[in-house]
């Protein structure tokens, strides 16, 4: 007591050093935090650190991917969910509390000028910034038995409004081989480069533009990759996973439950892949995937009070569309690429503004007697994406991608050649100061930047947008 | 006050005497450890150095062998079995002696199938740079390693002709062996002796169930499971039959706990066309005959004689991580 009391008094250190001290104390302990160990129910179960499984949480290793590809299953002999404690219950949940500021520099508003018609509007750049949420995961899965694995993930907007973002059952190992995989429900399409795992987050590189650009008036929203979607899927892979394949029929409903399109459009996604040793440098991989399918453009309405309501289900009036890519995953030492390049080809029903008439998408419905504007004709182009990480430890990774969209014809043949056009570059870092096998923490730092040709509103000039970001990814 | 002043001068003298000397202790631990790091494995045409497999170990194996390579990760406490402590150059998969250690392709081997019945997966997606670098990782924390050398990779014979007779002398060697007191009469891992099974860490462990799956701890080819008798599994019960079994015994044997597993394979057939039972433990064993080339060959046709890879160590490493080991039996 003496000597605490003697400290005591000599202990009159000023407000600003003490708090000084505290911030170096949380700093070092931050440094200085456990190693890096990823869906945490998985890590669980096993034991692994997440980093065995994902090169930086969520993104897969080729580990990992072995085990998503042997239906979550480490094929041990240990799988089945007898050998858990009963008190195991394999639930993740994900969100992200963040800070962001958000820019476009090209949004329609009204000026004090006015028309006949009322104000006359005018582009403005409108940027806006304050801390925010991310929509909350529950992900569930694993095995219900050796070789039956399942999982479930209800996930929901910033509002905790749900919907079911995976679910699906799959049937392992057919006949004793790993060629024979079949997956029933709705689920993340067998994307080598999957927006499911995506590292970035902000609101422009949150999403693959690759997989998801739409011609300007396009109608077409079934040809998204980057969705998951519902089906059955059937897949196939070599012991030591190098050599993969992947077939699904899929409902072109854009992974919609409750059959809201049409009646016999489906569509078939197909991939295959070979990873290769390339010595020191780890293990490259190329492949290829091709989406081919139908999907509707004719609606039957019920109109009430001069407004005309598609009706759900009625959709006839099928029109193809395919996207067919090369995938690249290339590794040197710390240093990886991947490349996806993507050609999209929609009927020239889509590019005049027929598809999606029910969700909103599409602002023409292929009534009888509907025939194309003069002129028009089936739109394509091609997509280019290279996203480069920098894996300094399992705990800190920097990633850099640039996406560029790129139209090759357009539907309508009077407009520029390069409208929609679409530039995307995006920097940042990951890095897990404590990541367990029971949870992941992540300080997430984004910048993202795009431009769209052509697309403002009101003058049809480029449009620019912004993004930052710095959240906290965590999961449990 | 003064006697405050050196009793507190005292206290912070020791204090730092002892904070220093576990500090130096720890450091020195850490500099042989690093010193270690010099390490290589070699296999075939690879060359692997635990240097390089550093940021690999920290991502792949330290959660549960942990960062002294001691089998007390994190996550240690929650697995059965237990993480291998690989500080003590001890491992059950080898081609070589009990006792001694195991071939840098025993531990790439082992790396690429993983461990049936535990947590430890194979890692054949992993690079065969990364793995044979890991493996040299692996041996850099057991001094063992530095000073002495693998022992001679056990011989295994060609495998000869599966014939009703070297099953039903299979089963006697399976008796006379007692291999039953821990694998039950029927091989279901229940004998009288399995639930006083410990390992050489004192912890309880349990015998193989051969009902229970197409692989062995060690393998998956009836090579694999005749080294298995010849070198035991280190740091187990299982202990080598080197010195009490003849080749063609083992073979035999091979032969006889093949028609336990649950698939379904030449072996299985003959025994049911035997309609072989399980063994009596209360009987006397019928000595082990020994059949000769032309015993009558059983219905299904005979398999041509395989070469270990462990009898011919120097083989090049396979061209992908998806042949380290012999075909699988489904």
């Amino acid at each position: 007591m003496r000597i605490w009391e003697q400290f005591r008094l000599q202990r009159k250190l000023p407000v600003a050093t003490s708090s000084l001290t505290m911030v170096l104390v949380i700093f070092i302990l931050v440094l200085s935090s456990p190693p890096a160990n990823a869906l945490p129910a998985f890590a669980r179960k096993y034991g692994l650190r997440c980093s065995a499984c994902h090169e930086a949480w969520p993104m897969l290793n080729y580990f990992g991917q072995k085990f998503k590809d042997n239906g979550y299953q480490l094929m041990n002999d240990r799988d089945a969910p007898i050998w858990q404690n009963p008190s195991y219950w394999p639930v993740t949940f994900r969100i992200i509390p963040l800070w962001h500021r958000e820019s476009n520099n090209k949004v329609a508003v009204d000026t004090e000028a006015q028309s006949p018609g009322g104000p006359i509007p005018a582009e403005r750049r409108i940027s806006s910034s304050g801390f925010d949420l991310s929509g909350l995961d529950f992900h569930t899965g694993g095995t219900l038995e050796k070789n039956i694995s399942f999982y479930v993930l209800p996930s929901s907007d910033a509002t905790a409004s749900f919907h079911f973002e995976t679910v699906m059952g799959r049937l392992d190992n057919l006949f004793g081989s790993p060629w024979l995989n079949v997956k029933l429900g709705k689920f993340e399409l067998d994307n080598l480069v999957s927006e499911k795992r995506i590292l970035t987050l902000t609101a422009i590189s949150g999403v693959y533009q690759t997989y998801h650009f739409r011609p300007q008036g396009d109608g077409n929203i079934f040809g998204q990759i980057g969705d998951n979607q519902l089906g059955v899927e059937l897949m196939g892979h070599s012991a030591n996973d190098r050599t993969r394949y992947s077939a699904a029929l899929l409902s072109s409903s854009d992974g919609q439950v409750n059959l809201p399109y049409g009646s016999n459009a489906y569509s078939g996604f197909f991939t295959a892949s070979q990873a290769f040793n390339v010595g020191k440098w780890g293990v490259d991989r190329v492949g290829a995937y091709a989406m081919i399918g139908v999907a509707p453009t004719s609606y039957l309405t019920l109109t009430t009070g001069g407004t005309a309501t598609p009706i759900a289900g009625s959709g006839t009036g099928n029109r193809p569309y395919n996207r067919e890519g090369f995938v690249g995953l290339f590794y040197f030492g710390k240093l990886d690429f991947q490349v996806v390049t993507q050609h999209g080809w929609d009927s020239a029903w889509f590019g005049a503004g027929y598809g999606d008439f029910i969700g909103g998408n599409a602002p023409n419905n292929n009534t009888p007697g509907s025939v194309l504007p003069p002129g028009f004709r089936a739109p394509s182009w091609n997509g280019y994406l290279v996203e480069t990480h920098y894996v300094y430890s399992p705990q800190l990774i920097f990633i850099q991608r640039s996406e560029w969209e790129r139209m090759s014809q357009q539907a309508d043949p009077t407009v520029r050649s390069d409208l929609g056009n679409v530039d995307m570059y995006t920097l940042g870092y990951r890095y897990m100061p404590i990541m367990t096998s029971r949870a992941g923490f992540a300080w997430h730092n984004e910048y993202s930047w795009m431009r769209q040709r052509g697309i403002s509103p009101v003058n049809s000039r480029d449009v620019s947008s912004s993004s930052l970001l710095l959240g906290f990814d965590f999961d449990f | 006050m003064r006697t405050f002043m050196i009793r507190w001068a005292l206290l912070v003298t020791v204090t730092a005497f002892l904070g220093f000397s576990a500090l130096s202790s720890a450091q020195m631990t850490r500099y042989e450890q690093d010193q270690r790091l010099g390490t290589e494995a070699h296999v075939g045409n690879l060359t692997g150095h635990a240097h390089a497999a550093k940021e690999n170990y920290r991502r792949y194996c330290v959660g549960c062998h942990g960062e002294e390579g001691d089998g007390e990760g994190e996550n240690a406490v929650w697995l059965d079995p237990k993480p291998r402590n690989f500080t003590l150059g001890q491992f059950k998969c080898r081609s070589t002696p009990t006792g001694t250690l195991p071939t840098d392709e025993d531990l790439y081997n082992t790396l690429g199938r993983g461990l049936v019945n535990s947590n430890m997966p194979s890692w054949n997606p992993l690079s065969n740079q990364a793995r044979i670098d890991l493996v040299a990782y692996v041996k850099h924390f057991s001094p063992k390693f530095q000073g002495d050398k693998p022992g001679p990779p056990v011989q295994i014979p060609p495998e000869p002709e599966v014939t009703a007779e070297r099953i039903k002398a299979g089963q006697a060697v399976f008796q006379k062996l007692e291999c039953w007191k821990c694998h039950g009469v029927e091989g279901r891992g229940n004998g009288p002796s399995a639930d006083t099974l410990t390992d050489d860490q004192n912890r309880p462990i349990k015998p193989f169930n051969f009902h229970d799956g197409t692989r062995f701890k060690c393998g998956t080819s009836d090579q694999d499971l005749y080294k298995i008798f010849m070198t035991g599994l280190d740091g187990t019960p299982m202990p080598s039959f080197a010195d009490n079994v003849k080749p063609d015994e083992a073979w035999q044997l091979v032969f006889y706990l093949r028609t336990l597993q649950p698939m379904q394979s030449k072996e299985k057939q003959i025994a049911r066309q035997l309609g072989l039972k399980p063994i009596n433990p209360n009987s006397t064993p019928t000595p082990s005959p020994q059949p000769a080339a032309s015993d009558t060959p059983a219905t299904a046709p005979a398999t041509a004689p395989e070469t270990s890879p462990a009898a011919s160590p120097a083989s090049p490493p396979p061209a992908d991580s998806a042949s380290p080991n012999p075909p699988q039996r489904k």
